[in-house]
């Protein structure tokens, strides 16, 4: 059990939670996650850590509603508890410093993003950040990336709200404008696919966070297994992170879509129960 | 062993024991017939959760009790690996003392539930019952007298919960709550010991519950036999990875003196053939897992699985036949094994090859998978498979499958469940680079005492086997507690 001490949205579909968790939170380095259950009839779903302070003891999670668990999750409120939450899973990012970092996040990767923005940057990276989404409204965490960006350059679909394009735009526009050492992508697995092919044109080392369906999240199950380099990979223990370059990204959105149907059928019949 | 066969004999010789077997010629006990398991109607249980074995009714096992002819040199014992004094509790049960018989094997075996629902005992103790090597004839069904007993002590609602000595407020750490972990917390308490004991899922139980099913072995009586144990004293931490959520040194600080790692065969095996990871393929750890912890199938639980009508499991193991009989009770139409070696080569226990039968799967012995197909979806729509034959005996002792060139063709499917082995849980051997573990990556232990490489650290179960059984797992465990209880002692007396 783990009681939600604080709680705010960041727009409509973006709350973050505080979360009292003192292990976690003395355990944690940027990079790790945390699988979380609610009540007995909930499923386990992924999270990570944003940030976490281990002298309060509190884990700090933003989370995207795209459907059941997220909502439901959104819908707590402090003093609630969580009834399952455990970490930290997966390898930590590996921060150095390496030069200039491009970083780009897009819709459900902003969330994961962000602690590694942060810990690339107090490793003395220049951070370069690139927030993309469909439209002005889906912009999320943009101060708090701020904190910790040298820059940070908004794309939007349709350009409701900074330059409008794709987010391989804008990495093309920074790429072909300074010398960049190393890209870091995290969002829907197209974006991570796109981003990947655009830096691979210029040779530049990238790592992309993996948001695989998981089950238990410890090297258990398999279900968050993933090709990279033609080898199979559980992202729960092997990631999340990877060499953006070696990963199929084809066979990872398929994988995503697995359970697409019953997932939307879900979370509709969830949403009727909610609003009646 | 003198002193144990001494003891053994002194209790053979007691009046109520002595009395019984003069009570019947042997003569009548071995020309019984051997009593036979109430079954569930294998087109009923096929749909159904419920547990396929109904259970012994008292005036079975008392018949059954009958037959064990409480032998003066009770070979059965040397067959179970926590070394049950089979006979004394059979013997209570034909006396109609049916609690002293549950007393009986709590004092070896801590999950007698369990163990007579699970064990293959085929291979085990009664392998090596008289009535199997010198009479040529069906053994005394020890398994399902042992679950009789315990049934009945659960269901008489009067658990006995086992004595402890004086607490000595010393804090010990079992990691892992499958079969290992809980013998090794069951023996810690009764020597006095502060047991925590922390797991990484949400439920305590390790294999117990999320791979074993209900239909083998109801998650109520997992939880019975831990009720127990709080009762004991005994904690539980859930939603704790040790190395993880906390690191040895870490529960060093917070005082445990001495740890038992019972982390299990957590990693799943792929055969890594083209196509495994289309949907619709899943490990048996990741199928098992969503249908029995995470109750998948029922449609007030959140969490999903996809099980289609044609539904190949791969393997032949007791994993693999949980999975296919699952997929049977999930709906499918056709729901078949693929196995590449013939079925007396098959690891699964004998009575669930012979359920799965009755339940309509189909046995597709002798062949094995080359490649899948999908759909425009990336779903799983076919595979390739391969006859093979047998051939010459590998380093198993079981004749190696060969595969007949040419043999190859397509078979339609629409889920697939990968059963072919698990290798060591990493998580312990990577958060202590300093404990030796082999190339496979079970860790190394002293085997009369299950300690490890660091000597505060003992272990057991799958993690040491790479892969075993239930009953195997608890002898480690109770090993280990011994093994720890010395230790801890001797360290006190030297300071
Ligand atoms: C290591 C890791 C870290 C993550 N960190 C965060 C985080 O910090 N904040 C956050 O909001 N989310 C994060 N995610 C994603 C998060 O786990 C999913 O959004 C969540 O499982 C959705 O559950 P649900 O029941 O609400 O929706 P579901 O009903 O499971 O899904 C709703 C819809 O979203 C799609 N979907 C499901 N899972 C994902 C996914 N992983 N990525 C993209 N689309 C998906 C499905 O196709 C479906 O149509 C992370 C995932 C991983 C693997
Ligand atoms: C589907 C299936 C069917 C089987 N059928 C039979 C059968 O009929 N008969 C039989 O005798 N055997 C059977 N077996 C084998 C038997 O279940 C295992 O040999 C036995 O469970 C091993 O016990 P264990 O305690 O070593 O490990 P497990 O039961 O695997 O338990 C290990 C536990 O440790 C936890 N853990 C791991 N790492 C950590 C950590 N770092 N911190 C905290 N917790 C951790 C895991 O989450 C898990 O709960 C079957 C196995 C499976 C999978
Ligand atoms: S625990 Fe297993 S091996 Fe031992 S007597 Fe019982 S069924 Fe036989
Ligand atoms: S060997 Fe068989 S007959 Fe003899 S005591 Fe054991 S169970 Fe009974
Ligand atoms: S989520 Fe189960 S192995 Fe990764």
């Amino acid at each position: 059990m783990s009681k939600i001490l604080e709680k705010e949205f960041f727009s409509k579909n973006v709350v973050k939670i505080v979360l009292d968790a003192p292990e976690i939170a003395r355990s944690r380095k940027p990079g790790h996650f945390v699988i979380i259950k609610m009540g007995e009839k909930g499923e386990r779903i992924p999270l990570t850590i944003a940030s976490a302070d281990a002298e309060k003891g509190t884990v700090t999670l933003v989370i995207q509603k795209v459907g059941v668990t997220s909502d439901k999750l959104s819908r707590l409120e402090v003093g609630d508890e969580v009834t399952d939450v455990v970490g930290p899973l997966g390898k930590a990012t590996h921060l150095e410093n390496v030069g200039t970092v491009l970083c780009a996040g897009g819709g459900v990767g902003v969330a994961p993003l962000l602690p590694i923005v942060e810990g690339l940057k107090k490793a003395g990276n220049r951070v370069v950040t690139i927030l993309a989404a469909r439209t002005k409204d889906l912009i999320i965490l943009e101060d708090q990336m701020r904190e910790y960006s040298d820059e940070v350059i908004i794309m939007t679909d349709d350009g409701s709200y900074g330059t409008k394009g794709l987010v391989t735009a804008g990495m093309e526009e920074v790429i072909n404008r300074e010398k960049v050492n190393m890209s870091v992508v995290i969002g829907p697995a197209i974006m991570m696919k796109f981003a990947a092919l655009t830096t691979k044109k210029y040779n530049i080392e990238t790592v992309a966070s993996l948001n695989t369906i998981m089950v238990d999240g410890t090297g258990m199950c398999g279900a968050c297994r993933v090709s990279v380099g033609g080898k199979t990979k559980f992202v729960c223990v092997d990631g999340p992170e990877f060499d953006a370059h070696q990963v199929d990204f084809d066979e990872m959105l398929s994988r995503l879509s697995a359970y697409q149907d019953q997932e939307s059928a879900a979370y509709q019949k969830y949403l009727q129960t909610v609003e009646a | 062993m003198e002193n144990i066969i001494e003891y053994l004999k002194a209790e053979r010789a007691q009046d109520w024991r002595a009395e019984l077997r003069k009570s019947m010629k042997a003569k009548e006990r071995t020309s019984r017939e051997r009593v036979q398991m109430p079954e569930e109607d294998p087109f009923v249980r096929n749909k159904s959760k419920i547990e396929v074995n109904i259970g012994l009714t008292a005036e079975a096992a008392v018949l059954e009790a009958q037959r064990c002819l409480d032998c003066p040199d009770p070979t059965c014992i040397t067959g179970c690996p926590v070394g049950i004094n089979i006979p004394k509790f059979i013997k209570n049960i034909e006396a109609k003392n049916f609690a002293g018989a549950a007393v009986t094997l709590k004092e070896t075996n801590a999950l007698p539930a369990v163990c007579g629902r699970v064990c293959p005992q085929e291979k085990q103790c009664e392998i090596v019952c008289f009535y199997t090597i010198k009479l040529n004839k069906v053994p005394v069904a020890i398994g399902h007298l042992e679950r009789f007993a315990a049934d009945w002590e659960r269901n008489s609602g009067k658990m006995a919960i086992p004595e402890t000595e004086k607490a000595n407020n010393v804090k010990v750490a079992v990691i892992g709550s499958g079969p290992a972990g809980l013998a090794a917390a069951g023996d810690l308490a009764k020597f006095g010991y502060d047991v925590t004991v922390f797991e990484a899922l949400h439920e305590i139980g390790g294999v117990l519950k999320y791979g074993i099913p209900e239909f083998r072995l109801p998650n109520e009586l997992v939880d019975t036999e831990i009720e127990v144990m709080r009762k004991m004293g005994i904690k539980f931490r859930v939603n704790f990875i040790v190395g993880k959520t906390a690191s040895f040194d870490d529960l060093k600080k917070e005082g445990f003196q001495a740890f038992f790692v019972g982390s299990g065969a957590g990693l799943p095996r792929f055969m890594n053939i083209p196509g495994e990871n289309y949907n619709g393929i899943f490990s048996s750890n990741e199928y098992l897992t969503r249908v029995n912890l995470m109750n998948a199938a029922d449609p007030e639980f959140d969490t999903p699985v996809i099980s289609g009508n044609k539904v190949a499991v791969i393997g032949g193991g007791n994993t693999a036949m949980d999975s296919v009989r699952m997929a049977k009770r999930l709906g499918a139409d056709e729901s078949m094994i693929i196995y590449r070696r013939s079925e007396v080569e098959m690891p699964a226990r004998v009575e669930e090859v012979k359920h799965a039968k009755e339940e309509g799967i189909i046995f597709m012995n002798l062949h094995n998978p080359l490649e899948y197909y999908a759909d425009e979806n990336g779903r799983v729509k076919s595979m390739k498979i391969q006859k093979m034959e047998l051939g010459e005996p590998d380093a198993s002792g079981r004749r190696r499958p060969v595969p007949i060139e040419g043999s190859e063709f397509i078979v339609d499917v629409d889920t697939v469940v990968v059963s072919v082995g698990v290798s060591p849980n990493p998580l312990i051997p990577a958060a202590l680079s300093d404990l030796k573990c082999t190339d496979w990556g079970t860790i190394v232990v002293d085997k009369e005492t299950m300690q490890s490489s660091i000597p505060e650290i003992f272990a057991g179960g799958d993690i040491v086997r790479g892969g075993a059984t239930v009953i195997l797992a608890m002898g480690d465990g109770r090993t280990a507690a011994a093994g720890m209880h010395k230790y801890i002692q001797e360290k006190i007396k030297a300071n």
